[in-house]
């Protein structure tokens, strides 16, 4: 049924509904439905509106600013980026395999990373959805009205994303868009009064994680629609280690169908493209990436928290392997669909990093000097780790002057592409179709996609005040309703004052 | 007067000393006061070109890097007017070229970026050129990223005078002049520079680098995270000084 809506028969006759900005995820995007007189829908589908160009605008650099200057695609996840360029860097200096302590420095990064950005997500962008409800009053459902209501919960949030900041400040230098990454390894070595000041919070943090997973189970027991929403089959894909555990930094890429069947195992990510296509869809600038053996229509897959769940079979710290356990015996040991089960698996992974920042600390290696390899020269590096939001790709080439000629990035939310299209499709079909439509009603289609964490490209915060318009528009293109909400957060009906004869 | 008076000049109120033959420059460096400059390196002939340095003595406006000291001239410097007329250049120059301070390798260790954040230019003021200019990878040492060049002309003087091989030189009028090697291509790789050539390691903003560097030293190990430019161009005149005078 969902993917049928993907494409309406006769869009020009149906009334467009749009969700812009999308509020409450990284960066800019925008909803739109088409629905016919009786409010049924006929098409949903979730629009990127943002263009980047980091792919183009690198070529003609030199190969060693890579690192540094694709980070910039993002200020909640500068490091996935850091580190996935940095690996592919690391391929064309001939280091594949760097010193041990600069691979422990990079996890450690990864892990405050993976912490303070799940942090960020789920106290300040998804919690407001899932403490008040869905369509509870806009002025409460936000991060001010977690901080009144929720300030225990709220501080935890903020105290638990400060810490994985001060971890990647310690390495990179600096919380946001700092250096670590050098061709072949790490430009510093972790001091003893740095490791020992990130060490005497762990056992603070890794509780105050559990608690946050207690948290997030026991708010989706409470939620009624938590396993009836956005509930749909798909394959997943994430890296593991080559005994199958999770591993958020390195390994191999596994893929499984929605039966929790394996489609691929253990393959070299830098042959990534013999596994994944990408493909272009003319009303969207983000591509549709598909596993080639399933083809376009049935190879999508979803990535990040959810996926590794599912696709892991073990995790290698106690706590959160004790909450994976939990989490998949919620699904009767298969796979786990549900949409709003990405928060769930999102907290367990925060626990994981935070147990696994402290094993890294007490590791003799993490304090080694040794920090740089080189080997034979390369024209070609791949690069892959899973980030935050899931698997992320950066693969280079460069010409013998050491200059970029080519770049490709499949960045985690591209992965999710078609994913979050069928999540908007499911909601908006199990929850919207031939309802009046409210701004509760619409925000089931945001916290669809806010589930999925989605980084839009950028480093925007909207945290609920930015401005939404919803408009009803007849099949003449005539606007038979309006909502707006201004900048300052306040709704109020204006009147139509263009039509939309373009389409969606 | 007696020869063994010591000869002064006063420089924004206070009594500055000088040796016969100093210059503005130098004398105010030596008594611990920093002008910022950026064509000018001490170590160097001086060539004031990008008159960031330019103060006001006597009423005139003269380049103190070349302007010779004087007993009882007056000399302003840190006056708002000349820190606006700095600041004013410095954006020119950021904005001329393609300065992308937050990945760039030479961030943290450049001498525009350093005086700008000293004069307290915080964004620019005028529109940005985006021009399109080359870089040179093709030597395997040493690159020439023209997106960053201010066209100070260091490389030039030095290349010349101490290397002794003049690899490089400007051509082009006004705002199209770049800076070009003397080599049958063109390119890096076909001229005489070399890694150890004192030329290639004197750029203030990063043209002209040593491949293999980059990012190697840490954000708060950099230069001028340690301290600014202000009191790091003063340390550094004192220990040229010192090791001058054995």
């Amino acid at each position: 049924m969902t993917r049928l809506l993907e494409t309406a028969a006769h869009p020009r006759t149906l009334r467009r509904v749009a969700i812009e900005p999308l509020t409450r995820v990284e960066g800019h995007g925008k909803v739109t439905l088409l629905l016919d007189d009786q409010n049924r829908v006929h098409q949903a589908r979730l629009h990127i509106v943002e263009f980047r160009g980091f792919e183009k605008f690198i070529q003609g650099r030199p190969y060693w600013e890579v690192p540094v200057l694709v980070q910039r695609l993002c200020g909640i996840c500068p490091v996935s980026h850091h580190l996935a360029a940095g690996k592919a860097v690391d391929m064309l200096v001939g280091a594949r395999q760097i010193t041990p302590t600069a691979e422990k420095l990079r996890r450690l990064l990864h892990k405050g990373q993976m912490l303070q950005s799940h942090a960020l997500h789920f106290f300040h962008l998804a919690s407001p959805d899932l403490l008040f409800g869905f369509d509870s009053e806009p002025e409460r459902r936000n991060i001010i009205g977690v901080v009144r209501e929720h300030p225990e919960l709220a501080v935890r949030g903020v105290m638990l994303r400060k810490y994985g900041q001060e971890v990647i400040k310690a390495i990179a230098g600096k919380r946001i868009h700092g250096t670590a990454c050098v061709p072949g390894g790490m430009n510093k070595a972790l001091t003893v009064d740095e490791r020992d000041v990130l060490r005497r919070e762990t056992t603070q943090i890794i509780r105050w994680c559990q608690e946050a997973v207690r948290v997030c189970r026991d708010l989706l027991d409470k939620c009624e629609h938590a396993p009836i929403f956005g509930v749909f089959p798909s394959n997943f894909m994430s890296l593991i280690r080559a005994d199958g555990a999770l591993d958020f930094y390195d390994g191999g890429l596994r893929a499984r169908d929605a039966s929790g069947a394996i489609i691929f195992d253990h393959a070299d990510y830098t042959r990534y493209n013999r596994h994944i296509h990408e493909e272009v869809k003319s009303w969207s600038y983000m591509k549709f990436p598909f596993i080639i053996n399933l083809g376009e229509e049935d190879g999508w897959y979803r990535v990040g928290p959810l996926a590794r769940m599912n696709i892991c079979d073990s995790l290698d710290t106690v706590f959160a392997e004790h909450e994976r356990k939990l989490f998949r015996e919620a699904a009767n040991g298969g796979m786990q669909h549900a949409t709003l089960a990405y928060h769930w698996a999102r907290m367990i992974e925060m626990l994981h990093a935070a147990e696994g920042i402290e094993r890294l600390l007490d590791d003799p290696d993490i304090l080694g000097t040794d920090l740089v390899t080189k080997g034979e020269r390369s024209l070609e590096g791949v690069g892959v780790i899973e980030a935050p939001r899931g698997t992320l790709f950066h693969h280079y080439k460069v010409d013998e002057n050491d200059v970029v000629v080519r770049a490709n990035l499949i960045v985690s939310t591209t992965n999710n592409n078609q994913a979050m299209n069928e999540a908007v499709r499911t909601v908006a079909a199990s929850y919207l179709d031939g309802q009046r439509l409210t701004e509760g009603l619409l925000n089931h289609i945001e916290v669809a996609v806010r589930a999925f964490d989605p980084c839009l490209s950028c480093a925007t915060h909207a945290l609920g005040k930015m401005p939404l318009q919803v408009e009803l528009v007849d099949a003449g293109g005539t606007v038979v309703d309006r909502l707006v909400k201004g900048a300052d957060g306040q709704f109020c009906d204006a009147l139509p004052t263009f039509n939309y004869d373009s389409g969606p | 007067m007696s020869p063994d008076t010591k000869k002064t000049f006063q420089l924004d109120g206070k009594e500055i000393p000088f040796r016969e033959g100093q210059t503005v420059f130098d004398a105010a460096m030596a008594a611990g006061v920093y002008i910022p400059h950026l064509c000018h390196n001490p170590d160097f002939e001086p060539h004031s070109s990008c008159r960031l340095c330019t103060v006001i003595v006597n009423g005139r406006p003269f380049a103190s890097c070349t302007q010779p000291a004087v007993a009882g001239q007056d000399v302003r410097s840190d006056t708002p007017e000349l820190n606006e007329m700095r600041r004013a250049l410095t954006d020119m120059l950021l904005v001329e070229g393609n300065h992308y301070c937050p990945a760039c390798e030479k961030s943290g260790n450049c001498r525009l970026q350093a005086t700008a954040y000293a004069l307290g230019l915080q964004d620019s003021h005028f529109p940005q050129f985006f021009p399109r200019r080359d870089v040179d990878a093709s030597h395997p040492d040493i690159i020439l990223d023209r997106d960053r060049c201010i066209l100070c002309g260091l490389c030039l003087r030095i290349s010349r005078s101490v290397d002794k091989k003049s690899v490089f030189a400007m051509t082009g009028r006004g705002i199209t002049t770049t800076i070009v090697v003397d080599s049958p291509s063109g390119l890096l790789a076909d001229s005489k520079v070399s890694r150890e050539d004192e030329a290639v390691r004197h750029c203030p903003v990063g043209a002209l680098m040593m491949k293999g560097e980059a990012y190697m030293v840490p954000i708060g190990q950099r230069r001028y995270d340690v301290s600014p430019i202000s009191e790091d161009s003063v340390r550094e005149f004192h220990a040229r000084e010192e090791a001058h005078n054995g």
